[in-house]
């Protein structure tokens, strides 16, 4: 795979549903890769069900931690309304990832790991390599089920990839 | 170095200035929890050569590590912005006294008030301390800077701090670590013209200083912590902090200034940039604080808008700022936080709404009371400013006020202002919230709790036998959930001729994960008063047909709802 430049990984969602374990996740993932990763969040009242966001890019090297609007290559939002506020952070060739939250939602381990099933299907489109982040979820998952996390960021993987 | 000891890991702002502050032999460290800086204090807990603690409050953190750092050890100080103004007291005379093992002040911003009451820019505070300033831009910076800080520190016999902000704080990258270097502490020596400051030895010392720091801002004029990089020579931008970055992401080409060490200010190094460079933009957040000292060494510079000194900046406003925009200040569409279901808090504020009090307010999980629909709360200052602002409402309002404070927030601030209660006479009633945790911090211990920062158990703080010798005529324990007896204790206590304060006794959800089942509703009894939406809980929604219904994923069955609803639809399940 070519590595690019920068890329850019735009998570959002609600305090407590999973989105800065994706995004560590990502974040560890691609420095098992050999990138240079900045990842930039606002602590505090993340557990209180507020809005949620990470700005997480990766490349040679990031200067920036924030994304800017119109720049992100990828949208991952664990909540459909926070997808809507924050759209134009997504650029204009870049992909929105919202159609695999509806799809996790139907599914019920999709519901269960939705961080995990959403990162699967980020997965897909990422330029890093499946034993990378596999040994990114063990370090994530190690004693929190992680045989089932791996099993749904899998399946996920796999149904993108096969589109 | 030692390679084997070299590991990249992937860490924040936080961690890494922590990572390398360890790596420079650190020996004590205190701080009190407050975001963004808690982390830094957490991470060097891990390690058993650091003496760490979460100190009662900032005032106190700052003069034990100043201490350890006169008696010999490398010693820092962390806390956030606001943090530092309650240890101002010390941190205004320290740089008279000077240091013995370094000594690194940490003072982590909130520009955009993520978390905070304000956004004070806190470099202006390292000038009036007159203590030299350094703005690392990323957590790389942030491991780098903090070993020079010490090197800074005692070569100049000075306090050295060092400016977070959040967006360096929280960002996290990839950090290659070393092995620890220890640091051989210089013994201490009885030196009573230093470290006694009375007026002769003050005003001594205070000649030195000024001395000092002119040998300071040589040392800044030549330091590589201050880099030119000359590209482009049309258009060129003089910054310090994570702004360098988003203009070396927006202008790749352009030259730059960066300033790693902003105070003293090296103006001979801005003058020769400046005449290298043709067309110079000073990017900066919040206060103009490198503009200021352009403008003083007669150096010309555009700098930012006015309407930009509110808020963080962020990449996108660099360009905006080049153009001489103004900002338009749109209101946040972000979603509002709320107390968590099952949340002590919420059973009190309920009980406050019914009847009617007005609510002084202070800093933690609880002041969310404040926002719709529960709106119960009424003031938010500072820390303890809930229970001194009561007395001043109390002795103008008379009647039908309370004051509420949490438990961490009581120990850190609200003591000396009960015992002020007591001393002038007042009557009324406080309330502490006693979750029993620092929780919107993260759950750190302290004091009240008898854990160290370790987990290691330590001498417990009894609040109850500590407000009755502050001078409280009536201390009563509370558990939050018995909202009737709650309800019939605020009434006889908040306008008896008596100073009372009743501790809400009921631990933090995110501590005790314990669930009971959800209450049964009755969809043919609900007489949709909505009085339960009104507790503002995440488990409970109205449906598109006007229907109340239950999240059974959320409710932990604290039965709030069921004991507050009029039509009993709502009811306890057994």
């Amino acid at each position: 795979m070519n590595k690019p430049d920068i890329i850019n990984v735009f998570f959002c969602g609600t305090g407590g549903q999973g989105v800065l374990t994706a995004a560590e996740i990502l974040g560890q993932a691609a420095i098992l890769e050999g990138f240079h990763v900045k990842k930039s969040e606002v602590h505090g009242m993340a557990q209180r069900g507020g809005s949620v966001e990470s700005h997480l890019r990766f490349g040679k090297k990031v200067f920036s931690p924030l994304i800017s609007k119109g720049k992100a290559d990828y949208l991952v939002a664990f909540h459909k309304e926070e997808a809507l506020r924050l759209k134009d952070y997504l650029g204009s060739k870049g992909s929105d990832l919202t159609v695999y939250l509806e799809k996790a939602l139907h599914l019920e381990e999709g519901a269960r790991y939705l961080n995990t099933y959403l990162l699967g299907a980020l997965s897909a489109y990422l330029p890093i390599k499946e034993k990378n982040w596999l040994a990114a979820l063990e370090a994530a998952f190690f004693n929190k089920n992680l045989k089932e996390n791996i099993a749904v960021f899998q399946k996920a993987r796999k149904e993108v990839m096969s589109r | 170095m030692n390679e084997k000891a070299q590991r990249t890991v992937f860490l924040s702002g936080d961690e890494a200035l922590a990572q390398g502050a360890f790596e420079a032999g650190l020996g004590f460290a205190s701080s009190y929890p407050g975001t963004p800086a808690t982390e830094i204090l957490e991470y060097l807990a891990k390690f058993p050569e650091v003496s760490a603690q979460w100190s009662v409050n900032e005032k106190v953190a700052f003069e034990v590590a100043l201490g350890a750092s006169i008696a010999g050890a490398r010693s820092l100080y962390a806390s956030k912005h606001v943090g530092l103004n309650v240890a101002m007291d010390p941190l205004m005379t320290s740089a008279y006294v000077g240091v013995g093992g370094g000594f690194v002040v940490v003072s982590a911003d909130d520009p955009g008030i993520h978390s905070s009451q304000n956004e004070q820019d806190n470099r202006l505070l390292a000038r009036v301390a007159k203590i030299p300033l350094l703005e690392p831009s990323s957590p790389q910076e942030a491991y780098f800077f903090v070993k020079k800080a010490f090197l800074i520190s005692e070569k100049f016999d000075t306090p050295v701090m060092i400016r977070l902000t959040t967006r360096i704080a929280h960002t996290k990258e990839n950090i290659l670590t070393g092995i620890r270097k220890e640091f051989s502490c210089p013994e201490f020596k009885i030196n009573i013209p230093k470290y006694v400051m009375v007026p002769k030895n003050a005003f001594q010392r205070h000649i030195e200083l000024e001395k000092k720091l002119l040998k300071l801002k040589a040392y800044s004029e030549k330091s590589l912590l201050n880099k030119t990089e000359i590209n482009d020579r049309k258009i060129g931008f003089i910054t310090s902090g994570v702004t360098y970055l988003y203009a070396k992401e927006t202008y790749p080409k352009a030259s730059f200034l960066k300033l790693g060490m902003s105070f003293p200010f090296p103006a001979e190094l801005a003058r020769d940039f400046a005449g290298k460079v043709k067309n110079i933009f000073v990017i900066e957040e919040l206060e103009p604080f490198l503009e200021e000292q352009l403008l003083m060494a007669g150096i010309k510079a555009k700098a930012k808008d006015p309407s930009l000194r509110v808020g963080e900046l962020r990449p996108e406003d660099i360009p905006e700022i080049v153009k001489g925009k103004k900002r338009i200040h749109a209101p946040a569409t972000s979603r509002k936080p709320v107390m968590c279901p099952g949340c002590p808090h919420r059973s009190v504020f309920s009980v406050l709404k019914k009847l009617r009090l007005t609510v002084t307010g202070d800093i933690g999980c609880y002041t969310l009371g404040a926002l719709a629909p529960m709106q119960a709360l009424h003031t938010c200052l500072c820390m303890g400013g809930g229970i001194t602002l009561f007395e001043g409402f109390k002795k103008v309002l008379g009647r039908n006020v309370v004051g509420v404070i949490g438990d961490s927030t009581f120990v850190h601030s609200g003591i000396t202002g009960l015992i002020n209660l007591a001393y002038n006479r007042t009557r009324g009633l406080v309330i502490i919230l006693d979750n029993s945790t620092t929780a919107m911090t993260g759950n750190q211990p302290h004091p009240g709790v008898g854990i160290t920062i370790n987990g290691e158990p330590t001498k417990k703080l009894v609040l109850e036998d500590l407000c009755r010798s502050c001078g409280a005529d009536n201390v009563d324990v509370i558990g939050a959930y018995r909202i009737k007896d709650l309800e019939e204790l605020i009434s006889s206590r908040v306008n008896a001729d008596s100073l009372s304060v009743i501790i809400v006794r009921t631990p933090c959800r995110l501590i005790e994960r314990t669930r009971a089942p959800s209450p049964a509703l009755d969809q043919a009894k609900c007489k949709k008063c909505y009085l339960c939406l009104g507790l503002d809980c995440p488990a409970l929604r109205k449906d598109e047909f006007g229907l109340v219904k239950i999240n059974g994923k959320f409710c932990v069955g604290c039965n709030l709802c069921a004991n507050i609803c009029p039509a009993k639809a709502l009811t306890k399940n057994e």
